[in-house]
């Protein structure tokens, strides 16, 4: 019990096999993923302000489109909510540490590199990946840049880093919960996260099947995905959404079980229906996988494997909305405040809501017609994707990091974020649902003038919200390093569970003995 | 009426957005928020079920967030209240669960009758080869020997803002395809070298150009004009640069445009055999680049490096024509560099030629004749 991190900062940041340090350090990471991709957004929107090329070449354009979606998916999403379970997840189901510490150490330091390579392409002859997030084959085989090849190598150590860190998940909810804790006992934060780490072991190795394919048909000569050689590129697309339907769930299960941990304690009132939340949760797993194809709505499916890709995604309107149900009545009758965490959560339950009207329209594939690949799908994503996962990570550094740091952060300063960011993204992305529907595609370099308004009121607004990440990075830095010190364990009045009975600030060892579950 | 209603909806929607635009630009007169109902029986009915889920959805957002705010209002603890601590309700689970199956399965019936709509591709009175170029649409009328490419004609000039952009800016096209009014007509929808998507917003026609693969598509209106579309699948650098626009003519007067095509066919043989001087393929020459090698070799012919090659002092351009023609023919394999033969005429491709071996300080000298095209392509 005695002994605490080392003194020597490489061993303990490089060796660590910490629960906790290697949280931060995915958190960290994530943060400066959030940056850079945030970076790309900027120069996105800098170029859009205005019909015509004014500061890049439409070259770099699909490369800076590229990068975004593939830094803030892989490298600023899914790693925050990494960082929060390796944070969490001992200190809420009463484990001492990860059930495979060195592994821990392992999937976090492959992951710099990964995004080191991706990102050096775009520095080298022939510049980045140009062929978006999606990389549809033939665009990111034949006519590709020699730099794929990297770009595949990225992908597959980003997969075997997020495979690595899923077992962990896995091992550690099976076998370290303490006595008496059992599966329906457990907080839906963990609930979420074991059912993600197992759709993330199901389809990141059918994301390096397609990145594997790829490497074939560049460099050997294969034509999986080459009409000219026999294959086909429908079949990339079949596979690629084959993990990636799941992948946006993956993105947004843990995202869902933060604020199911937030609402209840600033409501004062037990979560409502966690039952049906975890049952949700899980049909909601379940059919993520078997709904894919409504990404594919216009390359011409027979119509038989049309209709059956609508119905099931009007599906997921169904759990979805238990959940969305089972936060607004947690709320209903409790005894509500407005802290920051709360603050990020309720907009996350409108704004979710929100993105998931806009599925549901998707999901109609006559109408889907009109919207795919337009900034009505763009629109559609953000909407779930950062008012939906990035807000909730947002909500759960506010919530977690005095726990974690014993000292408190501003709460004006959290409050006036809040209003930048909620007001900064409406204005960013609402007019993009215009823009879809009046006409105008997705990774376009340039625009005719009739949407000339929008594109300049959506680039003002998305400059907003990139500052306003700037005072979340300085609000954090300052608590971390002058925030009020706190010790009461509680730190919430309303909060429940196991980690608000460890002291304030968490000890480097959770639980070394395990703690008593009524 | 309900068109008020729906502008009223989505102006509420954009409210905090449109204080925003007001400041930005207060004239531009025809901002559309909306999907365009179309002209044609599909894009009617994309329309009509797009604005019944806007409404099932305004209906379903204004109760779960008007209830959302009431207690955010009422069971705020600043007003004295204390929490209860129910947290399961068996018969509002129950309701909540089945209750959107139901809407769901209701909303299954027009989804499906549109989506037959969509489907319904069978019997047309014309056929319409589509095939996407990087970066540009080819259409051929089958069985009429008529065949053309459909190039931007925006210059780059007034996209890179050297020129003052156009009023049709970005929506104009050398060529566009031209189609009666009451005729089924039936797309067959491919593409050459990536992926592209062929969409006509006002026909409600969106279908991906996959190679190797036709989908195929149709449209049917008895309204005359034009229509403008897009590529909706990213296709390179090239993208944004390769509009789709649709004439759609009374039916005599598209007779009369068909016959003209086909006569500009036959009447094309005589310019071949034609020779030309070292001037007017220079001017031709400089048209053709413009509109078609310009976007990767760029207008000073410096390519960029890594990605495109450089025709300015490039041995290609400088060496024997026979060479310069043969890739402008073949096309380079697996790169972007397509084959050009389908798409210029010989006269085309000759002044092209031309044009790269004696602008921007590459001085051969000679004379590309476009009898030197027809030769090399029959030696081959
Ligand atoms: C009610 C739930 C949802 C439904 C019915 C739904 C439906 C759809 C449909 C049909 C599309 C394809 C649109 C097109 O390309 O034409 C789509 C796109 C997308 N959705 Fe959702 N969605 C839902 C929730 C979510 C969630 C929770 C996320 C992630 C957090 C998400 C992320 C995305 C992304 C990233 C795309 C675009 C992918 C791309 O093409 O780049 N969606 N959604
Ligand atoms: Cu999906
Ligand atoms: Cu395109």
């Amino acid at each position: 019990m005695a002994h605490g991190p080392s003194q020597n900062f490489f061993s303990r940041w490089l060796f660590s096999t910490n629960h906790k340090d290697i949280g931060t350090l995915y958190l960290w990471f994530s943060f400066a993923m959030f940056l850079l991709g945030g970076a790309f957004a900027m120069v996105i929107r800098a170029e859009l302000f205005q019909p015509g090329m004014q500061l890049i070449k439409p070259e770099f354009f699909v490369q800076m489109t590229t990068m975004h979606g593939l830094v803030m998916v892989f490298g600023a999403i899914m790693p925050a909510f990494v960082g929060l379970a390796n944070w969490m997840i001992p200190m809420m189901i009463g484990a001492p540490d990860m059930a495979l510490p060195r592994m821990n150490n392992l999937s976090f330091w492959i992951l710099p590199f990964a995004f080191a390579i991706l990102t050096s392409t775009l520095f080298m002859e022939g510049g980045g990946p140009n062929f978006g997030w999606t990389f549809y084959a033939p665009l990111s085989t034949t006519y590709a840049p020699d730099t794929v090849n990297y770009f595949i190598f990225g992908v597959h150590i980003m997969g075997a880093s997020s495979i690595m860190g899923s077992i962990n998940i896995i091992a550690t909810v099976m076998n370290m919960r303490a006595p008496g804790m059992t599966y329906m006992k457990m907080p839906m934060f963990v609930w979420t996260w074991v059912i993600t780490a197992f759709l993330l072991v199901a389809v990141m190795p059918v994301l390096a099947g397609a990145v594997t394919m790829m490497l074939m048909d560049i460099n050997f000569g294969t034509s999986f995905f080459d009409a000219a050689g026999g294959g086909d590129p429908v079949l990339f697309q079949h596979v690629f959404w084959f993990f990636g339907h799941p992948e946006v769930y993956i993105i947004i299960l843990p995202a869902f079980g933060v604020v199911s941990q937030i609402i209840p304690t600033f409501s004062r009132k037990p979560l409502f229906g966690y039952s049906s939340m975890v049952y949700a949760t899980a049909s909601i797993a379940f059919l993520s996988f078997i709904v894919w194809a409504h990404h594919m709505f216009t390359v011409g499916m027979p119509i038989a494997g049309e209709l059956y890709f609508m119905y099931a995604t009007m599906l997921i309107a169904v759990p979805t909305g238990v959940k969305v149900f089972n936060w607004i009545t947690t709320m209903y009758k409790g005894a509500l405040t407005f802290e920051t965490p709360m603050l990020f959560s309720i907009a996350f339950v409108i704004l979710f809501t929100f993105g998931g009207f806009t599925g549901m329209m998707l999901s109609i594939a006559a109408a889907d017609t009109q919207y795919h690949d337009t900034y009505f799908v763009v629109a559609h994503f953000h909407y779930v994707m950062v008012a939906g996962a990035v807000f909730s990570g947002t909500a759960a550094v506010y919530y977690w990091l005095p726990k974690w740091c014993g000292r408190m952060y501003d709460e004006t300063m959290g409050k006036v974020q809040f209003w930048i960011a909620f007001i900064a993204f409406n204005i960013t992305f609402m007019p993009q649902h215009f823009l879809g529907l009046a006409g105008m595609p997705r990774r376009y370099s340039d625009y005719g003038l009739q949407f000339a308004d929008w594109n300049m009121v959506s680039s003002i607004g998305a400059f907003l919200y990139g500052g306003a990440q700037l005072l979340f990075l300085y609000n954090v830095i300052r608590t971390i390093g002058w925030g009020k010190p706190i010790s009461d364990p509680q730190v919430w009045e309303g909060a429940q569970g196991l980690e608000w009975t460890l002291p304030t600030p968490a000890p480097f060892h959770t639980f070394s003995t395990p703690p008593v579950i009524k | 009426m309900l068109k008020r209603a729906k502008a009223l909806f989505l102006g509420l929607l954009s409210l905090a957005s449109l204080l925003f635009a007001g400041g930005v630009s207060a004239e531009s007169a025809t901002r559309q928020l909306n999907m365009p109902q179309g002209v044609t029986e599909v894009s009617q009915a994309a329309y009509d079920i797009h604005m019944i889920m806007i409404w099932i959805c305004t209906v379903i957002g204004v109760l779960v967030f008007g209830f959302m705010f009431y207690i955010m209002y009422a069971h705020r603890k600043s007003r004295g209240v204390t929490a209860e601590h129910f947290h399961e309700n068996l018969l509002v689970e129950v309701l909540w669960t089945v209750i959107p199956a139901l809407i769901l399965i209701v909303m299954a019936v027009p989804a499906t009758t549109a989506l037959l709509k969509v489907y319904d591709t069978e019997n047309p009175d014309i056929d319409i080869k589509v095939t996407g170029y990087q970066w540009k649409w080819q259409y051929e009328y089958i069985g009429e020997g008529v065949k053309f490419m459909s190039e931007l004609r925006t210059s780059q000039d007034e996209i890179y803002g050297r020129e003052p952009k156009g009023e049709h800016y970005l929506r104009e096209v050398t060529q566009p395809l031209v189609i009666p009014t009451n005729k089924k007509v039936r797309f067959l929808i491919t593409g050459n070298d990536v992926i592209h998507s062929w969409w006509v917003p006002d026909f409600g026609v969106k279908r991906d150009a996959v190679p190797g693969l036709f989908t195929a598509a149709w449209a049917k209106t008895d309204q005359p004009g034009t229509y403008v579309g897009e590529c909706t699948e990213l296709c390179g650098s090239g993208h944004a640069f390769m509009p789709v626009v649709v004439e759609v003519k009374e039916e005599a007067e598209y007779d009369a445009w068909l016959a003209g095509k086909k006569e500009e066919a036959a009447g094309y043989a005589s310019t071949i055999g034609k020779q030309w001087t070292f001037d007017e393929l220079m001017v031709k020459g400089e048209e053709v680049y413009g509109r078609s090698c310009a976007g990767c070799h760029q207008t000073n012919g410096e390519g960029i490096p890594g990605v495109f090659p450089a025709l300015k002092d490039s041995p290609i351009a400088l060496g024997p024509p026979a060479g310069h023609i043969g890739i402008l023919i073949n096309g380079v394999a697996g790169t972007s560099m397509q084959s050009f033969a389908e798409q210029l005429s010989e006269v085309e491709i000759a002044a092209v030629v031309h044009y790269e071996r004696n602008a921007w300080g590459n001085d051969v000298g000679d004379i590309v004749q476009p009898i030197d095209v027809l030769n090399f392509k029959q030696s081959q």
